[in-house]
């Protein structure tokens, strides 16, 4: 039964305080999912086949600048989606340069209206969290647009917007509230400086932009402003992509500077200052050399942090429950079956420690997770050999590992690494970047030539590299793959 | 006495080239022998072969100008602000795509040279099983022997000849790709893949665009190259994909004439062309007037002036294709072919280089590897692409039966569709499996955006062995139209809605 506290006159609350909290002995629901993301969605609907009780909590804590969204989590509002339709945007532009190569004729200048493509952008996001209302509604998954927090075993508190409060028991939980992106803790970060979660909604056009950070978040989200005729600058403390491939890395830096994006490398920002109000403004940003004690300033009328996320989990009372988690990360381990040191706590997606953040690996993950607990299935989600791609100008798709990585795990003398440069047909007529697309395999010599990493610099790159992760999870050796009869003219028979 | 060269190869195009290069690799004295009989029309063009002259490159690349016209409407959705209308200029098209197979033919002349393969721009037949002799275009005679000698010709494509006027005002891909001015409102009377793959470049860059077909889409491949069964490749036969691909094509402003068979071809005083057609429908006669005819009724292998009949090498009565076996060999010794010319094999430039290069390597370099011709994967560049690797569904259940396969299934929308508010009904994927056990992969079909780029890794994932449990264990990459083969999960057999909803 659902029950509403007041303060004052609660022996429940009373028996909180002095850890007192009983245990129900029957819950309000089979599970609770605490998180409406791709992880958590997946878990509900595939948890409501199986005929389970199931509720989703899941709330959006607005940003420093006011932003919130709806249901769907980060892949959907400010993930994957709208950054791979900006994407799209960006790369259109460069196909109008191409087409006048290939015939089409029209006004010399074209531009970019930035509140068309938003609002277009936000109106197709919108269509996607109603979708997702309606499916758990469809499915009878009860959803509540309220902050879920653990209060006692099997217990949690759900706080809505107006400050309501309910408590709701369940016999099982799923923890997928994801991650929120991270502030460099300068004067001046969260009153002027936006993040991803804005950026996709912002009302207006953010000019020109600094971004700071160097993951693939900062690369994609400069590499499509630039795109779209934006002045962009990135300001990287080291490297490039950590924990990618470094060779691919680089290349992808490389094409992006050869584009027109500006790179400050081994800089970190100290202070963010207000010159200007307005929408944009304009925003003074000083800088410290990371290897000296050179100080650098720059005006920008928009600065995008890009430099990590944070996991949701410092807030939700794991300590009343007894989760563990990782003090510096933020991030929870769980044993191969995704569930946490409290038998009937689970989590999923990017709040996994040593696990892959992709929406793909959490919906799975969350799929698989479900079937076992509640259809007998022993299958566990796979984490291994995963494919992920880079939205870049120049995308880059990838399996498996990378050169420096299977160097280190198998001994340089036990790799062969095959590449090679190619030149997609669409880009030969309008003379485009020759030499700049690339492709490598990894094979591990002592394996048979097992096909140990795959990665590729090019057009479509996640189109091209699917089919190749799922030969790698079938064991493709390079025998196989010089077996294989290319298609012909495309990019993916490098 | 000794014969001049190791290897003489008759055809410089993808077979041919491939074949001789590799041969070079191992030191060999090799010779290419390369001459382009100027069609009908008086079209003409370099080293290279069909590929890169009048086939796939300068297709794929007429076929992007079109696309990219598509992309110029959906940018404005996406913010981009060009005021319409927009023209197309056939004549800048084709000049930049002209000038780049140009480069083509020069690059290969220099690759060649590099190699030291000595390339004759002759006609050549044969007088003796080691001895070719071949007239330049100015006439004068040359006389090349060698050890071993292959023939990889191609083909060249064919005219309907029961139709008056067919030969004299009709085109073929031959002459398309080359010319200088815009083809207008054209006809294509269709048997073939290019005819479609053609008009649908052809109405993308604006053109009145007709599709004339007697029967079924995509059927008559299957027909006139007389395949075996053990080498059929996925296109034929694929009656639910050919309808998918065309029904795109009506929506995207193709004109269909179905059931209909062209009668003749007339030329009126405004230099347009009368078409005369019967349709077997209302059974009446129709006409109409175009300034472009293209034929696509097949291709015919380049064999007559060879002289195969003095040396022996039998060809298919029916075909006119070089009988070989999987050794490439003829029934002459140290005679063989490859590509297009060669009876039973798909018609593919990456099959004729990859059995081009192994033969070579079986000849001179001490292998013993044969051509798999098995599992070769394919793409159809029409408006909306269709890739396919292995077998199609007709082609399992006739191999298999009905009840020992599973066919897993969705209709998807490519993300990029919806900011552009694009039709994606067409949009589809289907997958087609053994039933028993771990349900084997038999075939993927995919249509939809970038087809090629998403089915070449599928390809060697059934070169593995590849199993739908495998399959579906594969974790998406997010978000793709490629991803939605690792989450195909609706059978055809359930009859559930396969449509995708939602990420």
């Amino acid at each position: 039964s659902v029950q509403a506290h007041k303060e004052e006159d609660n022996p429940q609350k009373t028996m909180e305080v002095n850890g007192l909290m009983p245990v129900p002995d029957s819950y309000d629901y089979d599970l609770i999912i605490i998180g409406g993301g791709s992880g958590g969605l997946a878990a509900a609907k595939e948890a409501a086949k199986y005929g389970k009780k199931v509720m989703v909590m899941d709330f959006v804590t607005p940003t420093p600048q006011g932003n919130s969204w709806g249901l769907g989590g980060t892949c959907v509002n400010v993930g994957c989606i709208p950054k791979k339709l900006m994407h799209q945007a960006a790369l259109l532009g460069q196909t109008l340069q191409d087409s006048r190569k290939f015939g089409w004729e029209f006004t010399e200048e074209v531009k970019h209206n930035w509140m068309t493509m938003t609002e277009s952008i936000q109106n197709y996001i919108g269509s996607l969290n109603w979708g997702y209302r309606v499916a758990l509604r469809d499915k009878k998954v009860t959803y509540e647009n309220a902050y879920g927090e653990f209060v006692g075993p099997h217990t949690v508190k759900a706080t809505n917007k107006k400050g309501t409060e309910k408590l709701y028991t369940a016999e099982r939980f799923i923890i997928a509230t994801g991650e929120r992106p991270r502030y460099l803790g300068i004067p001046g970060d969260k009153e002027y400086c936006i993040s991803s979660d804005d950026l996709f909604s912002l009302p207006y056009c953010p000019g020109k932009t600094l971004v700071v950070g160097a993951s693939y978040v900062a690369l994609e989200c400069a590499g499509f402003l630039a795109g779209l005729g934006l002045d962009v600058t990135v300001m990287v403390r080291s490297i490039l992509l950590r924990g990618f491939d470094q060779d691919m890395a680089n290349r992808i830096g490389e094409y992006m500077k050869e584009h027109g994006v500006h790179f400050i490398r081994k800089f970190v920002p100290i202070k963010v200052e207000q010159v200007e109000e307005g929408t944009p403004g304009l925003l003074k940003v000083t800088a410290k050399s990371t290897t000296g004690n050179q100080i650098i300033e720059g005006e920008y009328n928009t600065v995008l942090l890009a430099i990590g996320r944070n996991p949701c989990t410092r807030k939700i009372g794991l300590d009343k429950v007894g989760v563990n988690i990782n003090e510096t990360t933020g991030k929870i381990p769980v044993n191969d079956e995704e569930q946490t040191n409290v038998p009937y706590i689970y989590a999923v997606g990017d709040i996994l420690q040593d696990k892959l953040e992709l929406t793909p690996v959490a919906i799975q993950a969350g799929k698989l997770l479900v079937q076992r607990l509640y259809a007998g299935s022993t299958t566990k989600c796979d984490y291994v050999n995963v494919p992920t791609t880079v939205f870049t100008p120049l995308e880059y798709g990838a399996c498996g590992y990378s050169e420096e990585t299977a160097v280190e795990k198998f001994g340089e003398e036990n790799i062969e690494v095959y590449h090679s440069y190619f030149w997609p047909l669409e880009w030969t007529v309008p003379s485009r970047d020759n030499n700049k697309c690339y492709a490598k395999i990894i094979c591990n010599i002592q394996d048979n030539e097992r096909v140990i990493g795959f990665h590729v610099l090019g057009p479509n790159a996640g189109e091209v590299t699917q089919g190749f992760a799922a030969a790698i999870k079938c064991g493709l050796t390079k025998k196989q793959l010089d077996s294989t009869i290319g298609i012909h003219p495309v990019c993916a028979e490098v | 006495g000794k014969n001049e060269y190791d290897l003489l190869v008759i055809g410089g195009g993808s077979g041919g080239l491939a074949c001789a290069k590799e041969a070079a690799q191992f030191g060999r004295k090799v010779a290419v022998l390369d001459y382009v009989e100027p069609s009908p029309r008086g079209t003409t063009w370099g080293i290279g072969g069909t590929c890169v002259n009048v086939g796939c490159i300068p297709k794929k690349l007429m076929h992007q100008a079109a696309l990219l016209g598509g992309a110029l409407k959906d940018a404005q959705h996406y913010g981009w602000n060009i005021s319409q209308p927009v023209h197309h200029t056939w004549s800048v098209m084709a000049q930049g795509v002209q000038n780049y197979v140009k480069s083509l033919n020069w690059g290969h002349r220099m690759q060649l040279q590099e190699k030291k393969v000595k390339y004759f721009n002759i006609k050549g037949s044969f007088s003796d099983p080691h001895t070719v002799r071949g007239l330049t275009k100015a006439g004068k005679e040359t006389v090349v022997t060698a050890d071993n000698i292959v023939i990889a010709t191609g083909g060249r494509p064919k005219y309907p000849n029961q139709v008056a006027g067919a030969r004299e005002y009709g085109i073929t891909s031959d002459d398309l790709f080359w010319l200088k001015e815009s083809p207008g409102k054209t006809l294509t009377p269709f048997v073939f893949n290019i005819s479609l793959e053609c008009a649908g470049f052809l109405t993308g860059i604006g053109l009145d665009t007709t599709v004339m077909m007697r029967s079924v889409p995509l059927r008559g491949f299957d027909q006139a190259s007389h395949m075996s069964k053990k080498n059929q490749i996925c296109f034929t036969t694929q009656q639910q994909m050919a309808s998918l691909v065309t029904n795109h094509m009506e929506s995207y402003g193709t004109k269909f004439l179905k059931r209909c068979l062209p009668t003749k071809v007339e030329k009126l005083e405004s230099n347009r062309l009368q078409v005369t057609w019967k349709n077997a429908d209302l059974d009446t006669e129709e006409t109409d007037s175009f300034n472009t005819v293209m034929w696509a009724v097949g291709r015919a292998p380049d064999t007559k002036s060879l002289n195969l009949e003095t040396v022996g090498v039998k060809t298919n009565s029916e075909t006119g294709k070089i009988i070989v076996d999987a050794n490439e060999a003829t029934s002459v010794p140290h005679i063989y072919a490859v590509g297009d010319i060669t009876e039973g094999r798909p018609e593919l430039t990456t099959t004729a280089i990859a059995a081009g290069k192994l033969l070579a390597q079986r000849l001179f370099g001490q292998s013993s590897e044969l051509m798999d011709y098995d599992n070769v994967p394919t793409t159809i560049f029409t408006p909306l692409e269709y890739g396919c690797v292995g077998l199609s569904e007709e082609a399992a259940v006739q191999r298999h039966g009905s009840d020992n396969i599973e066919v897993y299934h969705a209709y998807y929308k490519p993300l990029e569709f919806t900011v552009a508010e694009r039709d994606a009904t067409d949009c589809y994927i289907k997958m087609v499996c053994l039933r028993e056990r771990e349900q084997r992969m038999l075939g993927l079909h995919f249509i939809g955006p970038n087809a090629g780029e998403v089915i070449q890794g599928f390809a060697l994932g059934i070169k593995c062995g590849a199993t739908y449990s495998q399959i579906m264990k594969t974790v998406g990459i997010h978000p793709t139209c490629a991803e939605e083969v690792t989450k195909l999960r609706i059978t055809k057999r359930s009859g559930l809605d396969a449509t995708v909803t939602g990420c």
